[in-house]
């Protein structure tokens, strides 16, 4: 394993079997260790392909993805890979392997091998990460979605990752659900410094990210800060995306003659700005 | 058309150690034409309450009446009433099964005993409305489609049996925003130019502040707010402490009088607070 610790896509291309264009096309980017990259796009805009590409459930067609500096085209790495750059999916109901909770986050440890006094101090340590630790006895399907996504997370985190991809893991979550499960990815960033890719296509859940990474048609539409993003909005609504409400507010009466600024994403930052102008 | 709710509770696994109370005296009074917003958490019983409104759930006690006939009486015609109230689940397009899409939206007329060209008509009439045009989809099948579209032939198919009641359970869950406001404008027009009367379940309260004439609030089986958006929306404390929470608006509303602008107290929509914000841009002089 070398000491690179980015994720790299070069020049990717993915084609799905006879598909008229490119699921992915030409899209390169880095993503640097501790970043929280949030990638946005609309349904069908290949963000779910290009997730799949980063931890070589998919290989590209043409270019190539390293993630840690492993190749997702060598065989070899694949393991090594996938305990890098750990994923989580949509569906909280297809993720659960085991009949009890602890079980649950054990599957892929076992199949790594690793030693019981090891494992349990994985389990209990990432059961207290996505603060589930009263729920390690319990049966999977009687927690709610949220919960069921936080032990995903959990199973992910066991294997102890440098990277956690999470492919619109709220998705088919209620609000309660979808801000715990943010929070806690959030707090993984913040405090273990993993890496985070996050995909979405709900514009509130990236404001806080690094980067976003706005993906249309297989290519990168835009890239920067989710300010420098979101002041696009003629852009954005070009690309079918929300822009935050009070960017939107704060554009419509910019049109209007008011000098307020171009990059308000909050309705604090809306009101201190209305406030400075109107205010006697 | 309308309907009242009288006194209904509803308990699930009644006599085992699941036992648990859903809906727990609910009195409502549902009006032709009016478009509802039913909003509320996980748990708090609003899916248990829809599913009571076309009889899919018997109240454990208390009553249900459309236009003055309880649903539950014996001589009520059941079939009838799931035709006059259409309900779309959860995630309905888990539930298409036919092999073309013009298939699966005719399984409910057929089943009404329609002729073949009154449901050609309604067919197409729900196509239409769904925005999915007959002669490119007809024939493919649903299974496809994009998410969103499939979600649309699953709309489709409850209002080829033209309800006069549409309930709807988180319509929008799980979709992009394209998705989404394609979803609302046809639930939009459903309810302005057809009149159909809307009740929708929905956790986005800046969605619903521009939609709906009527917002339900429920809490632990209670219906605990009901009210125009407007005075829904005034009850700000009272949202926040449920978790609900107010649109971002009214919150830009509250935050500007707090800082000492003479705004109304009650605006909630971007639109209203985009007139009120210039209005005192211009009295300030300002070009």
């Amino acid at each position: 394993m070398s000491d690179d610790n980015r994720i790299l896509a070069e020049d990717v291309t993915y084609a799905y079997e006879e598909a008229d264009k490119n699921a992915v096309n030409h899209l390169s980017l880095e993503i640097r260790e501790g970043e929280f990259v949030a990638v946005l796009g609309h349904n069908g805009s290949g963000k779910s392909t290009f997730a799949k590409l980063l931890n070589a459930l998919y290989l590209p067609s043409s270019g190539r993805v390293l993630v840690y500096g492993m190749d997702t085209a060598d065989d070899e790495q694949l393991w090594n890979i996938r305990q890098k750059a750990g994923m989580i999916f949509q569906n909280p109901d297809n993720q659960i392997v085991a009949t009890v909770v602890r079980e649950d986050v054990a599957f892929g440890l076992e199949n790594l091998g690793v030693e019981h006094d090891e494992m349990v101090r994985r389990i209990d340590e990432a059961l207290e990460s996505v603060h589930m630790t009263k729920y390690a006895e319990k049966e999977p399907h009687m927690l709610s979605g949220g919960q069921k996504q936080r032990i995903a997370i959990a199973g992910v985190l066991a294997m102890e990752p440098s990277c956690l991809i999470a492919d619109e893991a709220t998705a088919m979550l209620d609000p309660k659900g979808r801000k715990k499960v943010l929070d806690t990815v959030r707090r993984l960033n913040k405090e273990k410094g993993i890496t985070v890719v996050w995909i979405t296509h709900y514009m509130e859940e990236v404001t806080e990210a690094d980067r976003v990474v706005v993906v249309s048609d297989g290519e990168t539409a835009m890239i920067g800060t989710p300010r420098e993003v979101f002041s696009k909005v003629e852009k954005m609504r070009e690309l079918h995306l929300d822009v935050p409400r009070m960017t939107a507010l704060a554009q419509d009466l910019r049109e209007d003659g008011l000098p307020l600024r171009d990059d308000i994403l909050t309705v604090e930052e809306m009101a201190e700005e209305v406030a400075r102008l109107l205010c006697p | 058309m309308s309907m009242t709710l009288s006194h209904v509770c509803h308990t699930y696994s009644q006599g085992s150690a699941f036992e648990h109370l859903a809906l727990n005296d609910i009195n409502l009074e549902i009006r032709e034409g009016e478009f509802i917003a039913l909003v509320g958490h996980t748990g708090c019983g609003k899916s248990t309450l829809v599913q009571h409104l076309n009889g899919l759930l018997k109240p454990t006690s208390g009553t249900i009446s459309l236009d003055g006939e309880d649903i539950h009486g014996e001589k009520t015609d059941r079939r009838a009433l799931r035709q006059k109230v259409g309900l779309v689940f959860q995630y309905p397009e888990y539930q298409l099964f036919e092999e073309t899409v013009e298939k699966d939206i005719s399984f409910g007329p057929k089943n009404l005993g329609l002729d073949s060209r009154e449901i050609d008509r309604r067919v197409r009439q729900a196509m239409e409305d769904v925005h999915l045009d007959y002669e490119k989809y007809a024939n493919r099948s649903p299974f496809d489609l994009s998410g969103g579209q499939m979600r649309r032939v699953a709309i489709a198919g409850i209002l080829a049996m033209e309800p006069k009641v549409l309930v709807l359970d988180e319509p929008t869950a799980g979709l992009d925003p394209r998705g989404r406001d394609r979803i609302l404008t046809m639930v939009k027009h459903l309810h302005e130019d057809r009149g159909t009367t809307i009740i929708m379940v929905s956790h986005s309260m800046d969605d619903i502040a521009t939609l709906a004439t009527r917002i339900i609030v429920m809490s632990e089986g209670k219906v605990c707010l009901d009210g125009t958006p407007r005075e829904v929306f005034a009850q700000r404390e009272k949202m926040d402490e449920i978790g609900l929470g107010i649109p971002e608006a009214a919150r830009l509303c509250q935050a500007l009088r707090a800082k000492g602008l003479d705004l109304p107290d009650d605006l909630f929509t971007p639109e209203e607070l985009h007139g009120a914000i210039l209005r005192l841009w211009k009295e300030k002089g300002g070009c």
